[in-house]
């Protein structure tokens, strides 16, 4: 076996492990922990696919950021009361099981289906378009409209979240 | 071309892809927590992620780590600005359950 396999088997296995123990322990923080853990195995597999630029990225907005900021409203709101917060009615979560099982079902016929390229062999520019100098430059050429709506959009985010946050509206 | 120069197909990706996605659907289901229920929302987010740089390495094409990085950025606003209705929220209710926050259901 293909010790490149055995690695990515590994890496997945802990990244599906820390998504379940994601949405199955009852204390939030836990689950940010094990959602951490998830987010650094998907920048593994991104650099399994000479995704160099989006693994970095990953790691510093999620698992760096993004995180932090559920960490700290976690935290901030203190929540006492876990135990009430757990689901009761067991009719409704086996309905939720079933949902789950049918898109799972129908998402791998998708990918059962045949498609317009070479499944098994990553082009040779692969590790060419995964750097920071390639993505910057198609960033700021060809994207970049929806490059700057995206600055727009991050400050129409800040001023919400300032508005939104705030004690009373004057 | 030589395959055994990457061994691993699009498809093992995918289907990693498509337990994760699951994973989450679940989670926003089954957990009554609004903050989990955002974390779960992630997951899907990062497992859409995890399928377009697969395409975009095996199509070798850079426009899916691109969409990515916007996808990235749209998921930054939207935790910000989620987190913070969350806060609103808790200020009013001092709840975060997601069954008694029903003032908008008909």
């Amino acid at each position: 076996m293909n010790v490149e396999v055995v690695f990515f088997s590994i890496v997945s296995i802990v990244a599906i492990a820390s998504a379940l123990m994601m949405i199955t322990r009852r204390n939030p923080i836990v689950g940010v922990l094990f959602l951490i853990v998830n987010f650094f195995c998907l920048s593994v597999l991104y650099l399994f696919l000479h995704a160099q630029f989006i693994a970095i990225v990953q790691i510093l907005v999620y698992a760096g950021a993004i995180m932090v900021l559920f960490l700290f409203v976690i935290m901030l709101l203190n929540l006492g009361d876990e135990e009430k917060l757990a689901e009761k009615r067991s009719y409704r979560r086996i309905l939720a099981y079933a949902l789950t099982a049918v898109i799972l079902f129908q998402i791998m016929i998708g990918i059962a289906m045949p498609v317009g390229l070479n499944p098994f062999i990553l082009t040779a520019r692969a590790s060419e378009i995964g750097t920071v100098e390639y993505i910057g430059r198609s960033l700021y050429t060809e994207y970049l409209f929806p490059f700057e709506i995206t600055s727009l959009l991050l400050l129409a985010a800040i001023v919400g979240v300032i508005v939104l946050a705030k004690k009373k509206f004057q | 071309m030589n395959p055994s120069v990457d061994a691993i197909p699009l498809s093992y990706y995918l289907g990693v892809s498509a337990i994760l996605f699951a994973i989450g659907v679940a989670g926003v289901l089954t957990r009554r927590n609004a903050i989990v229920v955002f974390m779960c929302i992630e997951l899907m987010l990062n497992s859409v992620n995890l399928t377009l740089v697969g395409f975009s390495a095996f199509l070798g094409s850079t426009n899916g780590q691109i969409l990515v990085f916007f996808v990235m950025a749209v998921a930054a606003a939207e935790t910000a600005i989620g987190l913070a209705i969350i806060i609103a929220v808790f200020r009013n209710k001092q709840t975060i359950n997601i069954d008694e926050i029903n003032i908008m259901k008909w």
